[in-house]
């Protein structure tokens, strides 16, 4: 099996904050993250996908459509957008790394013809960030 | 189709240390000749970059599998106050006791960050330079274990 592995670029705001916590819980819960006027980062997204190459073309998919599939999917939704009010699919969540992740895996999931999807990691800052992958790959990062 | 799927939070570290590769008990000649330079005697250092991955359920109330501001703390009690601009040879205890190769070091911190108790360690993965890095998810052994 091959992984192959396309990198997309966005940059976004966002803010932590639970309606149900006190002020004082989402400060001490969130910390600067609770900034009601937000703040951003350049997100890096790296979208791995499994499978064997077509012996027809040697190509596990064709990079160019995934490419516009991250760019449909994710660069539209989500490049210089506020992640808290105009996402509708991260609607009542936080915007942490994990949940954004999750909510791209789940939007590409069903886009992937080719392969299967096999790892959605997001960089939120060169030194965090979050990986999501399906439960059955066990361990594996 | 839609799988189950599961969430990892990767953070990293850094600390800068010095060490020697070097065991009493090899001849000069054999320390020479299975660490080479690595075993001079002054030692020499490393910027070291940690990454440090936990998973487990993210929690509804605040999207998250670890806050860092239970993570960062941790790990900077656990490693990086006691590595950062030491001779970890001298000044920390279990390399005194055994060499302090880069595949010790992530052993040893495996060993210092997997009683994190708010997420399960999945993996540590130490760069000694740009060019080598290590990891450790806590299995010793494993299907691909040579014979001894």
């Amino acid at each position: 099996m091959i992984r192959v592995t396309r990198k997309i670029e966005f940059s976004a705001a966002h803010f932590y904050h639970n309606p149900n916590f006190s002020a004082e819980e989402n400060r001490r819960v969130f910390g600067k993250c609770n900034n009601p006027h937000g703040h951003g980062h350049n997100y890096v997204l790296e979208v791995t996908v499994a499978g064997e190459p077509d012996p027809a073309t040697g190509m596990v998919l064709d990079l160019k459509e995934l490419k516009d599939i991250l760019q449909r999917e994710v660069g539209e939704r989500m490049d210089h957008r506020h992640l808290n009010y105009e996402v509708p699919e991260l609607a009542g969540q936080i915007p942490t790394c994990e949940n954004i992740a999750a909510v791209i895996w789940r939007l590409l999931e069903p886009k992937i013809a080719r392969g299967k999807l096999d790892r959605v990691r997001l960089y939120e800052s060169p030194d965090l960030f979050a990986d999501c992958t399906a439960e059955s790959n066990g361990s594996r990062g | 189709m839609s799988r189950p799927i599961k969430i990892s939070l990767t953070r990293r570290y850094r600390f800068a240390a010095s060490h020697r590769l070097h065991r009493p008990n090899f001849s000069d000649d054999e320390n020479q000749r299975i660490y080479g330079k690595c075993s001079s005697p002054y030692g020499h250092g490393h910027n070291y970059s940690l990454e440090v991955t936990v998973s487990g359920a993210v929690d509804p109330a605040t999207g998250m599998v670890a806050n860092l501001g239970d993570l960062d703390p941790f790990v900077e009690r656990e490693v990086v106050e006691a590595f950062d601009h030491k001779y970890l040879n001298e000044e920390v205890q279990e390399f005194v006791e055994d060499v302090p190769t880069a595949e010790n070091i992530c052993r040893e911190i495996h060993r210092r960050l997997k009683t994190f108790p708010a997420a399960r360690l999945e993996r540590v993965r130490l760069e000694e330079t740009s060019k080598n890095s290590f990891e450790f998810d806590g299995e010793v052994g494993g299907r691909e274990q040579r014979a001894p």
